[in-house]
């Protein structure tokens, strides 16, 4: 196990340098982009004086380099600044946003995760034929139509003509725990049909994959079950592929929600960081995106964690 | 009976007294009490107290905040007038009357202005309002540190003064006929003050409604404020302002009954909408409008001829009809709106004419023309599309546009006021004084199209400090002449405001100052 310990450092420490990275490139992209939060927050009200004062205000008259050390100086003291645009402190800002997109990701993990799982070893058990085919154009079907636009159809059918669900998530704190998961289900579904194609596909190849080793021969000539060849004896073997795909998954549902957020009105990360970006409101685009870059750096380690512990020769690649 | 029709118009837009109407109705046969009831809009039921007012607005940012300084959107719009309240409003029907002032004195030469306050106002922590908050509120906007939109607006301010606690007295640099107008102004909203500074963060003022929680680009949830000191005003128990960006998504919570009423319908679907059980579509017509700003001091634009060859190469009846649907009003060239005061109505159209267009082509020695016109759904929704038709109109003419799609993103600091010619919006101003010298005059900010005009700049200067009205007329209707022929600017169309309620929600006849009942919503409208 200390293998997997000295992995596990190892990796938390490169994945420390990569955060540095993206917080520098961010930066310098958000730089790079014409205008700056002064001239985008008064728009076409902005006179020379005024921007000034406001650039004064919040210091943005200071050149580039000392601003980010001065960011990342307060970083590491654990303090993600204010939002230049109204002085909320993002730690505050983070916090209820996060909190929403773990919220709906969780939900949609929660249906999509088991669904495509099981449609994956069942498409995998009886494969080619009519069931197998039916499900795979459908989750095709599905993940190939734009984001928006299977929203849009969920919205028609669910929310006008029947009318059983909201057509926007509109949520707030107050609200029940039922209560929220009743308002996010249309959201949810949009992102299950978007992410279980993937997923189903690779539990499928991945099992199908194995059926040809002979230990699986082996197994069938012993006269067991189909059922219980590819349950008990392909699937434990083929955990590694499926786990990260369901890991590069999970960060989606984290991360590239945002077109989900908006046609649901959904108050996720997503919405903030496009709003940011458009105002340039830097301090809140680089925290959006280190809480982005931790998650697949965070995930990745987890799926590749799990995937040792299911198959331990991995931990050393020949 | 059009006739009639024409002249309610009219009154509504503030042109005509209801006096006059009733005489000049009762001159087609009307009696009087059959006239007054025509002008009472569609749903002058007595109001209603009670509810909860859901609106779904389509701007709205997690970057707003609560300072009116720089509010920039219709959301901050609407939640500022719910919070707060101005020295002055402009009412229903385009007026302007008190609000938190109860009367005002004026010098003969309009240069000092004495404001007396309402009495007995509370803001909604308790505190009485007195001159010192109006002072502040006004000085927010004002000095080196500002970084206020208001800023240039309220500049011409000498002096402020206490007079009493319910005194204000301003003092201008130049006389300013138009002043109460300024002061009636979403940015110079009032708000507590403590040792001079005014307390924004809280969005504590004297409006219909106190602010519950407040998420930026979110929701707003408000409550009515029990002690409103306006009778007959702010119906609804409780409100809530939510972000919905999208307008699909927009229309599909109002069809879905998740909100009550939202902006902006969309106008490619908006005779379906209309067709729908439940939902009203309302439209009013005031001063916003599209522009292609040329810039006069860039070759080939400060050529005359060449302006004049480019305004009559457009075809504004077909962009009317394919872009706005036909939600609006034709524009001429100058941007004063027919629900200004002083617009001129005499001055005939300008229409689509090949022949002159190329008539002043050549009177600007040139046989054709190659210029680049820019734009992007920034500067207004369907910019791209009205740049590509307007392309098409003016090849006849020898008039090649090269149409630039624009990135949306950066236009007003990138685009605007940079590149030679460009496609802009205006909210456009309740006065002719204010437009102009926000965007006209030569030593405007917002001069867009770098446009000098001597007799122009000296009109705008007398006009500003002349108190009578005929006099006033006569200078602002040459002014609009002066833009149409020679300025800069060329007006193809004014839009509408075009919302959709749920039938559920009742109100007067709506202000056509801004959008949602002049921003006044929530404290106008009430449930039937």
């Amino acid at each position: 196990m200390s293998d997997i310990g000295k992995m596990v450092a190892q990796r938390l420490g490169l994945g420390l340098l990569t955060l540095f990275v993206v917080s520098l490139i961010i930066f310098l992209g958000v730089e790079l982009l014409p205008g700056d939060i002064a001239q985008e927050i008064l728009g076409q009200a902005a006179t020379e004086e005024t921007v000034a004062a406001f650039r004064r205000e919040l210091g943005l008259n200071l050149p580039p380099h000392e601003r980010y050390i001065a960011w990342l100086v307060n970083l590491l003291q654990g303090d993600f600044g204010k939002s230049l645009a109204n002085k909320r402190e993002i730690s505050e800002l983070l916090d209820v946003r996060l909190w929403n997109t773990l919220f709906l990701a969780a939900v949609a993990a929660v249906i999509s995760v088991p669904l495509a799982l099981t449609l994956g070893i069942l498409a995998a058990l009886y494969r080619n034929s009519i069931f197998d085919r039916a499900v795979n154009i459908m989750t095709l079907s599905s993940i190939s139509f734009p984001e928006f636009f299977v929203a849009y159809i969920l919205i028609l059918f669910l929310a006008v003509n029947l009318g059983v669900f909201p057509s926007i998530s509109n949520i707030s704190e107050e609200l029940s725990f039922g209560e929220r998961v009743y308002r996010c289900i249309l959201p949810a579904l949009t992102l299950t049909l978007v992410v279980v194609a993937h997923m189903m596909r690779m539990t499928r190849a991945a099992i199908i994959n194995l059926l040809a080793s002979p230990y699986i021969e082996m197994a069938r000539l012993k006269g067991l079950k189909p059922g219980r060849i590819i349950v008990k004896h392909a699937l434990p073997n083929a955990l590694a592929p499926i786990i990260n795909v369901v890991a590069i998954n999970l960060a989606y549902l984290v991360v590239g929600v945002v077109i989900v957020e908006v046609v649901f009105v959904y108050p996720g990360l997503g919405q903030l960081l496009v709003d940011s970006v458009s105002k340039r409101d830097i301090p809140v685009v680089q925290a959006c995106s280190l809480v982005f870059a931790m998650t697949y750096i965070l995930l990745n380690l987890l799926a590749d964690v799990l995937s040792i512990l299911s198959n331990p020769r991995l931990l050393h690649p020949r | 009976m059009k006739k009639i029709d024409e002249m309610k118009k009219l009154v509504l837009a503030g042109r005509l007294s209801r006096r006059d109407f009733v005489a000049a109705a009762a001159a087609f046969g009307v009696s009087a009490v059959t006239a007054t009831s025509m002008l009472s809009g569609p749903a002058m039921a007595a109001p209603k107290k009670g509810g909860k007012m859901r609106v779904g607005l389509g701007h709205g940012s997690t970057t707003d905040s609560l300072d009116p300084a720089t509010f920039e959107n219709l959301y901050s719009q609407v939640l500022g007038s719910a919070l707060r309240n101005n020295l002055m409003e402009i009412d229903s029907n385009g007026k302007l009357v008190p609000e938190l002032a109860e009367s005002y004195t004026v010098s003969d030469d309009a240069r000092v202005w004495n404001f007396k306050l309402r009495q007995g106002v509370e803001f909604h922590n308790g505190k009485s309002l007195d001159a010192g908050d109006v002072i502040a509120s006004i000085n927010h906007h004002r000095g080196k540190d500002s970084k206020s939109a208001a800023k240039k607006l309220l500049e011409p301010i000498t002096e402020m003064k206490a007079d009493g606690k319910s005194n204000v007295v301003i003092s201008l640099k130049n006389g300013n006929a138009d002043f109460p107008f300024i002061v009636s102004d979403y940015h110079v909203a009032i708000m507590p003050a403590k040792d001079g500074a005014v307390d924004w963060k809280s969005g504590t003022g004297t409006g219909a409604f106190s602010l519950g929680s407040y998420e930026p680009g979110v929701r707003a949830s408000l409550k009515r404020n029990p002690n409103f000191y306006k009778a007959g005003q702010g119906h609804f128990d409780e409100a809530e302002l939510i972000t919905i960006a999208d307008v699909a998504a927009r229309t599909n919570a109002l069809t879905t009954g998740e909100i009550d009423a939202m902006d902006r319908v969309d106008l490619k679907t908006a005779h379906l909408l209309k067709r729908r059980k439940g939902i009203n579509i309302v439209e009013t017509s005031g001063t916003q409008h599209y522009t292609f700003t040329m810039r006069c001091d860039t070759p080939p634009f400060d050529n005359n001829d060449v302006r004049l060859a480019l305004k009559y190469a457009i075809n504004r009846e077909a962009i009317l009809k394919t872009v706005l649907k036909g939600h609006g009003v034709l524009g001429n060239d100058h941007p004063i709106g027919r629900s200004n005061i002083y617009h001129a109505g005499s001055l005939p159209q300008r229409s689509y004419d090949v022949d002159k267009a190329k008539f002043h082509l050549k009177k600007a020695g040139m046989s054709n023309l190659k210029v680049d016109l820019s734009a992007a759904d920034a500067a207004f929704a369907g910019a791209v599309d009205a740049a590509v038709l307007y392309k098409e109109h003016a090849a006849p003419a020898g008039i090649n546009i090269n149409v630039v799609r624009e990135p949306n993103d950066g236009y007003w600091s990138a685009v605007w006021m940079k590149k030679p010619w460009c496609a802009v919006y205006w909210g456009g101003r309740p006065t002719e004084d204010w437009m102009f010298s926000t965007a006209y005059s030569a030593d405007a900010a917002w001069n867009d199209s770098f446009w000098k005009h001597d007799r122009f700049n000296e009109l705008l200067l007398k006009a500003r400090s002349e108190l009578d009205e005929n006099a006033r007329r006569k200078m602002y209707v040459e002014m609009q002449t002066i833009v149409a022929n020679e300025g800069g600017v060329l007006v193809p169309m004014f839009a509408n405001y075009v919302m959709g309620l749920s039938d559920k929600v009742k109100h007067n006849e709506m202000a056509a100052n801004w959008s949602m009942d002049g921003f006044k919503c929530l404290e106008r409208w009430w449930f039937g």
